[in-house]
């Protein structure tokens, strides 16, 4: 089976799709001609066209909104915001008129489309280059909402996403693009040809959105994760010598709850953990679901480990991330608490 | 030193205001027939002084005159009266039943139904339209049946859009009439979009954006001229400059701008300025930007110079910013009157059929709104189901939907 990084999958699974689809286009800045600034779409004009691979104005709205205009007419555009730290200028398009137009037309009017962008920090990326906005659309009614962690999930749930019929915001965590990461910025990084995931295979699949994965069984407690806090998570626990269950989210919305509530229910500990600002994160909703349906089985208070609730900071990196160590801390904190 | 100079802020100000007479002296009106036609496929840098000027066909006696005359029949223009004839009479209508409470909101066209009406004319079926809220001429005279306007404006339960929007944001795939969303502005980008698709299909069918003199000032309408531009899309850029953004009036989003249409200028974009209360005028400048992107020589910016009679919308009381009588001093005049007076100056309409005609439009009406009330009206009658409500937010339902529907005990 081919090696492939996370970069490499996401291009392939583009490349397959446009292969099988005539309406899947693939836009937005730097990412005709030049392939993308994380060479995520490299080949893809050569072997396409320019008409269905292009370069676009630096203009987030007018990306989505060109989109929107050519999902209304049949196509599936699968586009490019360059970093999600630069959705926003979007955020009226894919807020009022993606999300919506299937059921403000009553169907007459839909909107198959996907918004790839890189998300998520550990790059030293500081306040622009950072971010995860995640929870801004996950609070969308009308969108759906997958960040994957490796390069078959990569593959299989952007097959999926662009071939579902509703718009989908695909969030690829960038510090996961050339390798795992586990949260120790001080050891070199593995890259994906040395990684079980790192194997993907060709053609076409598709890995169904909604569904969660558990990566790591354990009996201890559960952790939510997804991502790059998926790695992180990991490592924490192996660190922390806990046997934690670690589930990957993949998609956030729609949630797989039945894989939370199954491994949470066996457990009776939960801990949450993503990259994200702290207040009114994804991990609310997730702690929320988590009391709602497992109340008589938790033993102790639900944990979040999240970023802090200031913007990204550059030279306080390793402070602001939630590393190993603090979520390592928090799964010590949970198992005591019981 | 240099001595410096205390800055001023300015803040423009219409001419006028609620008590003062309406002046209008401003708006430099060229005669009927002056302004030149040019070739579909000319070079928009060679024709820069219509972004300045405005096409008009129609004369103070009712005569069409000029370049632009001559693009429809007599009766297609009986056909164009008859359409904007109809608008006014559904809009009086639907006013009427907002005020008696069968709805919640209305928004009228008075004094603008020449733009969408004579602009529906220039289109095939199969182009799309991406309208704001104040084109239904597009849906009347497209041939849309009245019954299913009266049902959306209802939310009744014969809705086609199942009572999930607010009253006037008509959406008809089939008519060519992009779902209309109660964000401004941003359909204009998405006309654009829907255009390069067509190209990049190779198809034949054109789009059409519409946005008002105050959504300009929205960023959508930057983009959309950007990239219609950039891809030479082949789309029509509208804009209907009715001089008012509810209270506001256009010097604030036009600002030091000439007029709206020589934005277009700076995109490279052919841009042309119309007399939006002539419907000769609107259908042959409509005429000759669709021909225009139809045969791949890019795209149109149309300013529409045209005036909003009516209030905003049913929550709007324009006495409260602009004098009243306003509108009877707007030198364009009534698209409705000039049109008719021209019919009957080339002999194919009269006064007595007039009358009679505006009796069997009433008519009709009222039979269409008799047939919408059997379904219901937004307080009374047939609803739409409740179960609606949780449908079509995607393709299929999810399972925190379904639950939640569950939850709702429907």
């Amino acid at each position: 089976m081919p090696r492939m990084t996370m970069i490499e999958a996401i291009r392939d699974a583009m490349d397959v799709s446009m292969g099988r689809d005539e309406d899947v286009v693939v836009f937005g800045e730097d990412v005709g001609y030049f392939g993308g600034v994380f060479r995520c779409t490299a080949g893809l004009q050569q072997k396409y066209g320019t008409h269905r691979c292009f370069d676009a104005p630096i203009s987030e709205l007018g990306i989505v909104g060109a989109a929107i205009g050519m999902a209304a007419y049949g196509l599936k555009p699968c586009i490019e915001v360059q970093f999600a730290d630069y959705v926003y200028p979007a955020y009226d398009q894919i807020v009022s008129e993606a999300a919506r137009i299937r059921y403000r037309s009553a169907g007459q009017f839909t909107c198959p489309m996907v918004i790839r962008m890189p998300t998520g920090g550990g790059i030293f990326g500081g306040q622009t280059h950072s971010q995860s906005p995640e929870a801004l659309f996950t609070h969308v009614s009308g969108l759906k909402v997958v960040v994957p962690s490796n390069p078959v999930d990569a593959k299989g749930l952007l097959i999926a996403a662009i071939e579902d019929p509703d718009p989908v915001i695909f969030l690829e965590p960038k510090r996961l693009y050339n390798g795992p990461f586990d949260g120790h910025p001080d050891r070199p990084v593995t890259p994906w040809s040395k990684h079980p995931l790192g194997e993907v295979g060709e053609g076409h699949f598709a890995t169904p959105l909604g569904k969660a994965i558990v990566r790591r069984q354990g009996a201890a407690v559960s952790v939510l994760a997804y991502g790059t806090m998926v790695h992180v998570s990991e490592a924490a626990a192996r660190e922390a010598g806990i046997d934690a269950e670690i589930i990957d989210l993949r998609t956030l919305l729609p949630l797989d709850l039945e894989t939370i509530v199954a491994s949470v229910k066996k457990t009776g500990h939960c801990v949450i953990v993503h990259e994200a600002t702290l207040t009114s994160g994804f991990g609310a909703e997730l702690a929320a679901l988590v009391q709602e349906h497992c109340f008589y089985h938790l033993e102790a208070p639900i944990a979040r480990v999240t970023g802090w609730d200031t913007p990204y900071p550059h030279a306080q990196e390793w402070d602001y991330f939630p590393g190993p160590a603090r979520i390592a801390r928090a799964l010590v904190e949970v198992m005591e608490a019981a | 030193m240099q001595q410096k100079h205390k800055l001023r802020f300015h803040v423009p100000e219409p001419e006028v205001r609620p008590g003062d007479q309406p002046d209008f002296s401003n708006v430099k009106i060229p005669r009927a027939g002056t302004v030149p036609r040019p070739e579909v496929d000319a070079d928009p840098r060679d024709m820069r002084d219509l972004a300045y000027s405005i096409i008009r066909v129609l004369n103070r006696d009712g005569e069409a005159v000029g370049p632009w005359a001559g693009t429809l029949t007599p009766d297609e223009l009986l056909d164009g009266l008859k359409h904007m004839m109809t608008l006014r009479a559904f809009d009086a209508r639907m006013q009427t039943a907002q005020r008696q409470g069968k709805t919640s909101f209305y928004m009228q066209h008075m004094g603008e139904e020449a733009v969408s009406c004579a602009f529906r004319r220039a289109l095939d079926d199969g182009d799309m339209n991406f309208p704001t809220y104040r084109q239904a001429g597009l849906l009347i005279a497209g041939g849309y049946p009245m019954v299913d306007m009266m049902n959306q404006i209802y939310s009744n339960e014969a809705d086609p859009l199942k009572g999930r929007q607010l009253p006037v944001l008509y959406s008809s795939k089939e008519y060519g009439f992009f779902s209309v969303s109660g964000n401004l502005g941003t359909q204009y980008i998405q006309a654009v979009g829907w255009a390069m698709a067509s190209a990049i299909k190779g198809d034949t069918r054109i789009a059409a954006g519409w946005i008002g003199d105050g959504s300009t000032a929205e960023s959508d309408f930057h983009a959309a001229l950007v990239f219609a531009s950039t891809y030479k899309a082949p789309v029509v850029l509208n804009i209907v400059n009715n001089q008012w953004a509810i209270s506001t009036f256009q010097g604030i989003a036009r600002g030091g701008s000439g007029t709206f249409a020589a934005r277009g200028l700076g995109f490279g974009i052919a841009a042309l300025r119309v007399d939006g209360n002539d419907y000769l005028a609107v259908h042959a400048v409509a005429k000759w930007a669709v021909e225009r992107a139809r045969r791949n020589l890019g795209p149109t910016l149309i300013e529409h110079v045209t005036y909003r009679v009516g209030a905003h919308s049913t929550s709007d009381d324009p006495s409260a910013y602009r004098p009243k009588t306003e509108s009877d001093s707007w030198p364009l005049g009534d698209p409705v009157i000039r049109l008719k007076n021209h019919l009957i100056k080339i002999g194919a309409w009269s006064e007595e059929r007039h009358v009679q005609a505006e009796a069997e439009v009433k008519d009709t009406i009222i039979a269409a709104q008799k047939e919408a009330e059997k379904h219901g009206t937004l307080h009374s009658g047939g609803k739409p189901s409740a179960r609606d409500m949780f449908e079509g937010v995607y393709a299929d339902m999810p399972a925190h939907l379904r639950r939640q529907r569950q939850k709702a005990g429907i």
